[in-house]
């Protein structure tokens, strides 16, 4: 069996390390050999943040290169085109619609591109929009955007749902559970 | 039993099931997480030590008492342990000992990326490189042993890599070791030149004995696929090889850098037709097999700079890119910042708005280096502000001492900037030292440190008393400030550098992520109001953009700081 390569991209503080935990260890549950490779320190202070999850028979390197993930999971626009390049030209991009500028943009030194999505999709990339943001605050918290992009991408692997929702019980606090729950659900069927 | 572990918590069980009693470290990304992972053993001592040094002579102290002991840094950290780690090599151990010692090659978050590896030659002391997690927990694990057969300490070298990685680990059990006894032997630990002289011979002869175990050792294995093509590899190098050439070619996976064995690689070599060692940084094995006098291809085809990858290996080996397509427009980047309502940006734009030369140091307050405050001139290494700034003023005069300051977080300060401040005090410079004391350890994740109050566990400590240590240094000026009053940082940073004496200013308010920090209400812009004059984008903070013409506040980020609403002239932030 080929090592199927997936990223999580956002910025830092939107949580993609309980996303990058969740896939992680339910993966490990489905049997896989699996590598999830996290930056701490510097990076998390606002930054850019790349997670990489991989899974298969038997995964060696932790890390994926361009060209080689069949799935990108992106918390913001900008860091999905930022890491679009990592993305087979067959994979998907799910994609928080959000929009967090850069401290170049608020500064006026940079521009945010605007309609980067579209751009991303007219060159064939299958970009997979949605408004996490507003399904997470639906679910009860700002912060469940994580588990709403996660409940979306679940849609790209061959998992079963209620597998999913078991990994969020062994992964999340009790007391957001029920949250992320209802998080992951909106997140599936939007 | 199976377990997805990041390698650094890999580390910690496989030191805890080693038999570990003590562990003494200073924070340090990427290798902060395996004392983190111990201190939730409760039958086991932790602690965070104020640095490596002292870490690693509480590591000593414990294994000279018959314990199984370790310390971890990062590699920078190593430097300042290296001074107890030389004679460490002499000494021995009682209990066995192990550093931990993480790299960051292309320098996540790092000033520089030194190899450890070197240390390890240079001390003579064995070290052990995992490639994953299940590895990292069995190196760790039989560092002890080696430790105590070969009576030496042993390095366990890490990289961001392997350290923040998650693999599966097959996890065992804890084993039994005691205590040993206490016996005094002053020929083996008290390092006079007359006992020392008598240890370095037996230092030599523990390296031959280690050279020898290295030819046949479950730390280097070999893999042979191929006669064509062989590879000598080690650490997260072997992984990206195997990712890149899976069995068409043979490998040589080095596991233990110091010593390296001869004959295994000579055999090796001599089974393949063109031989390549393929190593992050340094060429450290590719030298060992030049001297070897084999023929080898290495530094020339791999950089001595940054991280491979899967894609390195194969682009070395003449495979294609894979297809990828990007956007047009241009990404912006995207830089770590301080925090919205970080306590350190208030006395930043105070040193920038002055244009005060400012020397800094190693945290969170690095960030203040960024635009659009640009209010650092120097970061050097942990400590360095404060006796750099008073070489500085050595070199400049009374006209320096007027316009320039040290700037220090409380945990830095602790760790090695005390020494610098006795210096200014000693060798009188009329320095202005500004300790940002935002009560904790901040870029490495917040750790508790002397000045919080805590210890590891979150018990109360004891607490280092700032304003009296300074003076007890020699330092009469300690003035504290609260970095979101810019008013009062401005008047007394002005009237210290005007002091004809040395002094210290203390800008203390916590770090904004603390739990214990409750947030204030977000600040809102009356649109009327504003009159677009941007006074407060010069604070960068990440809070705050322009939007329609008109400065705008991010409700989601914003902590209430009130730092903007001093600057806005036209009270327009509510």
């Amino acid at each position: 069996m080929k090592t199927t390569s997936v990223m999580i991209v956002g910025v830092g503080g939107q949580g993609s390390l309980l996303a990058s935990k969740l896939l992680g260890r339910l993966l490990m549950d489905e049997g896989y050999d699996v590598k999830v490779s996290e930056v701490h320190g510097m990076s998390q202070r606002g930054g850019s943040v790349v997670t990489y999850v991989r899974f298969g028979e038997k995964v060696y390197s932790p890390i994926v290169t361009e060209g080689e993930a069949d799935v990108i999971i992106a918390f913001e626009k900008l860091e999905a085109a930022r890491y679009a390049k990592y993305l087979k030209t067959d994979g998907r991009i799910v994609v928080n619609t959000q929009q967090i500028d850069p401290m170049p943009v608020i500064i006026g030194a940079a521009e945010y591109p605007e309609a980067v999505l579209d751009e991303l999709t007219a060159k064939g990339l299958s970009v997979d929009a949605l408004d996490a943001l507003s399904l997470a605050q639906q679910a009860g918290s700002s912060k469940a955007v994580n588990i709403v992009l996660m409940g979306r991408a679940a849609k790209y692997f061959d998992i079963p749902y209620e597998r999913w929702i078991a990994a969020i019980e062994n992964t999340v606090a009790p007391k957001f559970v029920e949250m992320n729950k209802v998080a992951f659900s909106l997140g599936f069927n939007a | 039993m199976k377990k997805l572990m990041i390698g650094n918590q890999a580390v910690a069980a496989g030191l805890y099931d080693g038999g570990l009693q003590v562990v003494s470290s200073y924070p340090g990304t990427p290798s902060t997480e395996i004392t983190e992972f111990l201190a939730k053993y409760d039958d086991i001592h932790s602690e965070w030590a104020p640095n490596e040094k002292v870490a690693c002579e509480v590591a000593f102290g414990a294994s000279l008492a018959g314990a199984r002991s370790a310390c971890a840094m990062k590699h920078v950290g190593l430097n300042v342990a290296a001074d107890p780690l030389f004679t460490l090599s002499y000494t021995g151990v009682g209990g066995g000992m192990v550093i931990c010692v993480a790299d960051d090659p292309a320098m996540h978050s790092s000033q520089n990326e030194q190899d450890s590896r070197h240390y390890a030659m240079a001390a003579k002391v064995p070290m052990l490189e995992p490639a994953d997690s299940n590895e990292a927990y069995a190196y760790a694990k039989a560092a002890f042993t080696l430790s105590e057969e070969y009576d030496t300490p042993v390095l366990l070298r890490m990289c961001t890599r392997i350290a923040h990685s998650q693999s599966v680990v097959e996890v065992g059990e804890r084993e039994n070791a005691p205590l040993k006894e206490y016996v005094k032997n002053p020929q083996k630990y008290i390092m006079m030149p007359a006992n020392a002289i008598k240890r370095h011979p037996i230092v030599e002869q523990r390296t031959n004995a280690l050279r020898t175990l290295a030819e046949d050792c479950l730390f280097n294995k070999v893999e042979l696929n191929s006669d064509e093509v062989g590879i000598i590899t080690s650490g997260c190098s072997y992984l990206y090889v195997k990712e890149a050439l899976g069995d068409t070619v043979s490998v040589l996976k080095i596991g233990m850098p110091y010593p390296l064995p001869t004959q295994l690689i000579k055999d090796f070599a001599s089974k393949v037709k063109k031989l390549y060692v393929i190593e992050e940084l340094d060429p450290v094995i590719e030298t060992h097999v030049r001297s070897l006098g084999i023929d080898v291809v290495g530094k020339e085809l791999f950089s001595l700079l940054g991280e491979f990858s899967q894609q390195t290996i194969a682009a070395a080996f003449g495979k294609e890119a894979n297809a990828s397509v990007c956007a047009d427009s241009a990404i912006p980047n995207r830089p770590p910042m301080m925090c919205a309502g970080c306590p350190h940006r208030g006395l930043f734009y105070t040193l920038a708005k002055n244009k005060i030369t400012a020397l800094g140091d190693i945290g969170c307050y690095t960030l203040g280096a960024v635009p659009p405050l640009n209010a650092l001139d120097s970061t050097l290494c942990m400590g360095a502000s404060v006796s750099g700034l008073h070489g500085f003023n050595l070199a400049r005069g009374a006209e320096a001492e007027k316009k320039s300051v040290a700037v220090i977080g409380d945990s830095t300060f602790m760790h090695s900037g005390m020494t610098g401040l006795v210096n200014v005090a000693y060798n009188a410079t009329n320095s202005t030292v500004i300790i940002l004391d935002n009560s904790i350890t901040g870029m490495t994740g917040h750790q508790q440190n002397p000045t919080t109050g805590y210890n590891i566990k979150g018990d109360p400590a004891a607490k280092v008393n700032l304003e009296a240590l300074c003076r007890a240094l020699g330092i009469n000026r300690v003035r504290v400030v609260d970095p979101y009053n810019l008013k009062e940082c401005d008047t007394v940073i002005k009237e210290e550098l005007a002091a004809e004496e040395p002094s210290v200013i203390i800008s203390r308010r916590p770090c904004v992520l603390l739990k214990s920090v409750k947030a204030l209400p977000a600040l809102k812009v009356d649109a009327d109001k504003c009159k677009s004059c941007k006074r407060c984008m010069t604070l960068g903070c990440p809070a705050i953009s322009m939007k329609d013409g008109k400065a705008h506040v991010d409700a989601t980020l914003c902590v209430g700081c009130g730092v903007c609403q001093q600057l806005c002239p036209f009270d327009a932030i509510v």
